[in-house]
């Protein structure tokens, strides 16, 4: 499980923390979404997560090991993370892309063993990603792309996923699907860290949600709790009504129209 | 074997194994094993550079058009060695030496502008890039002003060698050369896999326990070390860093370790054919190198740019 503990991230040159004494937990077999408007911290979590961003205070740990006293490569062991961009120069078939996600285990000289190939070939399937192995990674479609980058992170074995806005970009089918599969890869047993701008699919499938405002936990808890529309109006700065979800009955949000001032 | 027969003086290729095999003619011998052979070596050797350098700087700067040269390095090696004649050097092991710190100091002026440049601290590889470029425009700047106060000879000499050139290969040069692409190329290739997952992104990188900073700033001095030695061993052959690594690529290798290894083969063949094309096009005059594999370089990096854009 990740565990975040009064969290303090801060950039070189920036008047206010990023992260701002933030604390919350990431069990393992739920999956946990963390939300919040443009420039609330969602990233530097993620960042601070892969010692990319200078932790100023407080912990993050995983299976209670604070990721300051792991190396790169035991970090990488114990949490894999599928950033939020990702521009490849040079097209790749995708197994060899996939089998990449091995690298934490084999090192600089390694040669890959028959666990390794196994790693892959089950993060293939898990992402349902089997059929594509033999093309290139600048073949795929959108949506392809996403599966194929979360099953190089399922190839790590990780206990801990962390997923930065896994669906930008991607239609509703493609979008549902990578839900769908987080939602089925916490089933599994995987602690499932999920920062999405989707709130309403937020709501549907996460057993928690995390909402960030400036840097600090606005409120957290499950969907029912959080989806409070005077408090996202506040989070937000913007009208919004909650309803219901005709499908299943989750709260959802809906923005409503109002004149800019111009 | 055939850019050793071949030259403004052809020795036939059973000649050139008997003078290697010190008999027969004294002065084949001496063509063979003092001017030729070396120059075939230098050669090979400044292409196995050049292509490993472009090669390991395309997958981490994750830029098909990156190249050695853009590293300041090319322009700092110039200055070294122009900064040399302008105070009447004339020693070729003086002049190397002068080139080889001009392009390390050059890199090591890019990486303290990344440093400011950037964001933070953390300043990410396209800032370094960027930095290269505005170090070896400000280098070659000051070569101008150098050339404009300096004497008819060693304007000669310096554009002798910015051109390119293998002709003043001697086995010292050669040794000095192959040791620091042994070590330099050795070091690329121990670390190649860390530039396959560096070629993912840095954010990628990080997420599969590569600290992308540290090994980025790592290939990058490496890279530059190749660079620099070839330059400061042959002056200025463009364009062998940036097309050789794509030849490389066309072979179906995708790994860095393999590539590496292959792109300072394909860069070794091409200078070697360059060169020999150099001395027997038009002899006995012979064409600067450098000026041989831009033309080359040039109409392949226009239709790249053309592919990529």
């Amino acid at each position: 499980m990740i565990g975040v503990v009064d969290l303090v991230v801060s950039y070189d040159r920036a008047r206010s923390n990023a992260v701002d004494g933030v604390s919350f937990a990431v069990p393992r077999g739920q999956l946990t979404a963390l939300a919040g408007p443009n420039g609330s911290g969602k990233s530097s979590i993620v960042r601070a997560l892969l010692r990319r961003a200078d932790i100023i205070g407080g912990t993050v740990t995983i299976d209670n090991r604070d990721v300051s006293t792991l190396s790169y490569s035991e970090l990488a062991r114990m949490v894999a993370v599928v950033p939020q961009r990702e521009e490849a120069a040079f097209p790749s078939r995708v197994r060899e892309y996939v089998a990449l996600g091995r690298y934490p285990h084999l090192g600089l000289w390694r040669a890959p063993a028959k666990d390794d190939d196994r790693a892959v070939d089950e993060a293939l399937v898990q992402a349902g990603v089997e059929d594509l192995a033999g093309r290139n990674t600048d073949e795929l479609s959108g949506g392809e792309w996403q599966r194929v980058r979360i099953a190089r992170a399922l190839a790590q074995k990780t206990p801990a996923l962390v997923l930065d806005e896994p669906t930008t970009f991607l239609d509703v089918a493609h979008e549902m699907a990578i839900f769908e599969l987080l939602s089925s890869l916490a089933r599994s047993g995987l602690a499932v860290l999920l920062v999405s701008h989707q709130l309403n699919l937020v709501a549907r499938f996460a057993h928690t949600i995390v909402l960030l405002d400036a840097g600090k936990v606005a409120t957290s808890g499950t969907a029912a709790e959080v989806m409070n529309a005077e408090r996202l109006e506040s989070i937000y700065r913007w009208p919004v009504v909650i309803t219901r979800d005709p499908a299943i009955g989750a709260p959802a949000l809906v923005p409503l129209r109002r004149p800019l001032n111009l | 074997m055939a850019a050793v027969a071949y030259g403004a003086v052809s020795v036939s290729l059973a000649a050139v194994f008997e003078a290697l095999r010190g008999h027969g003619d004294p002065t084949a011998i001496a063509i063979v094993r003092d001017l030729r052979l070396p120059r075939v070596v230098l050669g090979a050797l400044v292409g196995a550079g050049l292509g490993a350098s472009g090669a390991a700087l395309q997958g981490s700067l994750r830029n098909p058009l990156a190249e050695p040269y853009l590293l300041g390095v090319s322009g700092g090696a110039a200055v070294g060695a122009v900064v040399a004649f302008a105070f009447g050097v004339s020693s070729n092991a003086l002049i190397t030496l002068a080139a080889f710190v001009g392009g390390i100091a050059a890199v090591f002026v890019a990486l303290a502008v990344s440093r400011v440049g950037g964001r933070s601290t953390r300043g990410d590889m396209r800032t370094l890039l960027i930095a290269g470029v505005i170090v070896g425009a400000f280098a070659n700047a000051a070569i101008m002003v150098a050339l404009a106060r300096a004497e008819p000879n060693t304007v000669r000499g310096a554009l002798w060698w910015m051109m390119g050139s293998a002709a003043d290969a001697t086995w010292e040069r050669v040794t000095w050369l192959a040791a620091s692409i042994l070590l330099a190329g050795g070091a690329l290739v121990y670390w190649a896999r860390e530039i396959d997952v560096l070629s993912l992104g840095e954010d990628t990188a990080a997420s599969l326990g590569v600290d992308s900073e540290r090994s980025g700033r790592r290939v990058f001095l490496l890279a530059a070390l190749l660079a620099a030695a070839t330059v400061s061993a042959a002056g200025l052959i463009g364009f062998i860093g940036l097309v050789v690594p794509h030849i490389a690529r066309r072979l179906g290798l995708r790994a860095h370790r393999p590539l590496i290894v292959a792109a300072a083969l394909v860069g070794a063949t091409l200078v070697v054919a360059a060169d020999l094309a150099a001395r027997t096009v038009a002899p006995p005059t012979e064409l600067p190198l450098g000026a041989i594999t831009a033309l080359l370089g040039v109409p392949f990096f226009l239709v790249q740019l053309r592919r990529t854009a």
